[in-house]
């Protein structure tokens, strides 16, 4: 369980990113976020397990307040957040399974990981989750290696190997094509029926965040606008949380390609300053 | 480019005032040139310059044909040139990647103390070239190959770290930040988190560094510090032209090799 | 549900796949690194007696003494930042027409051979053995320093200017052409505008790598402050050698920092 009291984020330069936050989300209920660029939607998410600190507020699981831990606390808590990145976040030089047992860097000693020498049931466990997933022919190969869709399974993967308790799930389908997004989208909700588990998905597809959660929060220049379900985000709804219109920008291949290419030649560049 | 384009109806390339800054700045650049050419030349003795073409037609002719069977003596110098180069390589790797990690923003553990001490030492022994390390090296421990080793390590040093902890300071902070997500701690954050990113510029910038210390062990020998540059100095002293000759075709040899072996092993691995 | 899933797992080898190949590369590199080691001697007595004379530069590194000898110090620095200066200067002149000849998209094949082969020596030959040369040929001096960073000036830019033009953009280049342009007039649409910026750029770090070679050039006699720093060292004056030492760094971090904002204006 979730309750999240009075949460507020002013970050150095003085944007107010949330203010004022309040709300609860119970066992097993999966909640779409929305809301415009900018509106603290991915602030939001990770103060909860402060990735970002929150300047006020609190954040309870399971009664532990989390921003109130010490380092090893906090570190201690957030083994039982998993969190499911945009654009993957996948360690891109390390195989499929590394990526996957990194989901249990929490519970492992400093040596035990750098030896890659898992206990058993922890390397039993992702093997399961590689099948679940779909994945288990990829066990070997680099992440940076597989297609987009591909990655996100293993990003799903390493947040379930942590066992968690509580999903945040960060624009999950922000990079991929339109049914790939819908097959990664219904994947994480079936998981998280399966375990029972409730999750946060920040989301700016509407379409998507209606069909696939069970309720909806719309927030809006860092305060919640909307929260109930579904069915009841009507155009005036809509208009309410985004304004009139929503433009997200999304980068295109060649764009990539180029920055690529732009990067090498940095590479080449720097050699040549440091002689 | 980003320049605004104004529209006017006369067409100028470039509008008075900033031509006159430019040829303001050119003469500039002309004057001092000239100067600095002035101060430079004060003590050239012009005879041996005009003199030159003979003294190099003279000298090109001692030195033909080179004097092979130098060659055997030249093969245990060589072997102390690659070892001068490789083990300094590797020590100036061990030195520079600890001083990486303390320079780079995202990894110091003190930005107020530790780092900028890093940065000194980055930039202090990447400011001052091999030979001149050896010099000083060979007048505290002595001549031979140890004064090499040290002085080939100390250069690395700068130019490795400098290249390391840019590296690091450029790694993808998503992929960091979803590992801290798991509940990692600082030393798995590194392991996980940021060695992986940077390891292949990691061994790009150590066969590249290798690639040069070939090139400069090679005349470290000159000021005592062991490998073949010794075989050159005496020779230069006595005026062996010959051998002289091969001994700059020995290196030239290594050079070519060597350039050819690290742009292979780069490929390689990238 | 029931299925078992394996227990262990082993990271697969990333580079090298045959296992004999790997034992045999690991083998190797142990063997060799015994035999290297195996090859330094060291004179420990030396050592010791030498630890006092490191103990004496630690100290002149930071009791630096700028005072004793000013004028050669002065003069030595005079000559390597003007030795650094025209030798820039002339080694870009030069090898803006040796790039351009050496670039397979705009010079002719046996132009494109004869500058290919003058950037291929230059940058074959070390600096030091060059100037060892010029000394012996122009006698010593600032002048064969001079000569010595021009000639390895040519093979430095030659190189990456040639590279820079290969890598333009061909659209651009065809544009041009498309009008009917000679080649002169090609080179200064299509050409010029593209590889100014990083000329500029690659110039700057030139004079900056000149400028540390010209400390180094001065140990074989073509001039500049290496020599003042040679006889410091072999007179066992390290407080003078200190001095000399932190100017050249002094020197050295200014003019990164300063080509770091020129590059920035320039752009």
């Amino acid at each position: 369980m979730l309750r999240i009291e009075g949460l507020k984020k002013t970050y150095k330069t003085g944007d107010k990113a949330l203010s004022d936050v309040s709300f609860e989300v119970p066992q097993g209920q999966v909640v779409g976020l929305i809301g415009p660029s900018g509106a603290g939607k991915s602030t939001l998410i990770r103060c909860i397990n402060r990735l970002v600190e929150p300047t006020s507020g609190n954040v309870l699981l399971n009664d532990l307040n989390l921003p109130a831990l010490r380092t090893a606390e906090l570190r201690r808590a957030r083994r039982r957040i998993g969190m499911i990145f945009q654009e993957y976040a996948l360690v891109e030089r390390l195989t499929v399974m590394e990526n996957v047992l990194s989901g249990r860097l929490g519970y492992v000693g400093f040596w035990r990981s750098f030896m890659r020498r898992y206990p058993d049931t922890d390397i039993a466990n992702a093997f399961r989750l590689l099948d679940r997933v779909g994945l288990m022919a990829h066990a070997d190969k680099r992440a940076d290696a597989l297609s987009g869709g591909q990655r996100q399974r293993v990003g799903i993967a390493r947040a379930l190997a942590q066992d968690p308790e509580l999903l945040l799930i960060d624009e999950p389908t922000a990079s991929l094509d339109p049914k790939t997004s819908r097959q990664i989208m219904r994947l994480i909700v079936e998981i998280c029926r399966e375990r029972g588990l409730p999750a946060i998905i920040n989301i700016h597809d509407v379409v998507l965040a209606q069909q696939f959660s069970d309720r909806i929060i719309g927030l809006q220049a860092g305060r919640v606008v909307f929260d109930g379900p579904p069915a009841g985000l009507t155009e005036d709804v809509l208009t309410r949380i985004y304004g009139e219109e929503d433009w997200t920008a999304m980068r295109n291949g060649a764009a990539e390609d180029a920055e690529a290419e732009a990067e090498d030649k940095a590479q080449a560049e720097k050699m040549l300053r440091a002689l | 480019m980003s320049v605004a384009s104004v529209e006017t109806p006369v067409w100028v390339h470039r509008t008075p005032v900033k031509r006159l800054m430019l040829w303001a700045g050119w003469l500039g650049c002309v004057a001092l040139f000239v100067w600095c050419w002035e101060r430079m030349t004060q003590r050239t003795i012009w005879a041996f310059v005009w003199d030159a073409p003979n003294a190099a037609a003279d000298i090109g002719s001692r030195a033909f044909p080179p004097r092979w069977s130098y060659m055997e003596r030249l093969w245990a110098p060589l072997w102390d040139t690659i070892n001068i180069a490789t083990l300094g390589t590797l020590l100036g790797i061990m030195m520079a990647v600890p001083l990486a990690f303390l320079a780079a923003s995202n990894t110091t553990p003190s930005r107020l103390i530790l780092r900028p001490i890093a940065l000194f030492a980055i930039v202090a022994t990447r400011s001052i070239n091999s030979l001149i390390w050896a010099l000083l090296l060979v007048s505290i421990l002595g001549p031979g190959i140890l004064a090499g080793i040290l002085a080939i390590a100390l250069r690395s040093i700068g130019f490795i770290g400098k290249l390391l902890y840019e590296a690091i300071e450029e790694t993808d902070i998503r992929q960091v930040e979803a590992i801290s997500a798991t509940g990692a701690s600082q030393g798995q954050i590194l392991t996980y988190g940021i060695v992986p990113q940077v390891l292949p510029s990691f061994y790009g910038i150590s066969v590249f560094r290798w690639d040069i210390n070939i090139r400069e062990s090679a005349i470290l020998g000159l000021v005592g510090a062991g490998g073949i540059g010794a075989q050159l100095n005496s020779s230069l002293n006595m005026l062996a032209w010959p051998q002289v000759m091969l001994i700059i075709l020995v290196i030239l040899g290594t050079v070519i090799i060597s350039e050819w072996v690290s742009a292979k092993v780069r490929h390689a691995i990238i | 549900m029931s299925t078992a899933y394996p227990t262990t797992w082993r990271k697969p080898p990333q580079m090298i796949h045959s296992r004999a190949l790997r034992i045999a590369l690991a083998l190797g590199a142990v063997v060799y690194l015994v035999l290297a080691i195996g090859t330094i001697e060291v004179n420990w007595a030396r050592v010791v007696a030498g630890m006092e004379r490191a103990q004496r530069f630690v100290a002149g590194f930071l009791q630096p003494d700028f005072t004793t000898r000013w004028r050669d110090i002065s003069n030595g620095l005079m000559e390597s930042l003007t030795m650094t200066f025209t030798s820039t200067v002339v080694g870009v002149a030069i090898s803006i027409p040796i790039g351009v000849g050496a670039a397979r998209n705009v010079a002719p094949r046996a132009v494109y051979l004869v500058c290919r082969a003058i950037i291929a020596t230059s940058r074959a030959l070390q600096e030091i053995i060059v100037a060892i040369f010029f000394v012996a040929l122009f006698g010593f001096g600032a002048f064969a320093g001079f000569l010595t960073l021009t000639f390895a000036t040519i093979g430095f830019i030659g190189k990456l200017l040639a590279e820079d033009i290969e890598d333009i953009d061909e659209a651009q280049a065809e544009a041009i052409r498309a009008t009917g342009a000679s080649w002169l007039q090609l080179i200064n649409y299509a050409i010029q505008p593209q590889v100014m910026p990083r000329l500029i750029g690659l110039s700057l770090y030139r004079l900056d790598i000149n400028f540390r070679e010209s400390a180094v050039i001065g140990i074989v006699g073509a001039g500049g402050i290496g020599a003042a720093l040679n006889t410091s060292l072999s007179r066992y004056e390290y407080s003078s050698a200190g001095a000399i030492l932190l100017i050249i760094i002094a020197i050295v971090m200014m003019a990164e920092y300063s080509s770091g904002y020129l590059r920035k204006w320039v752009k």
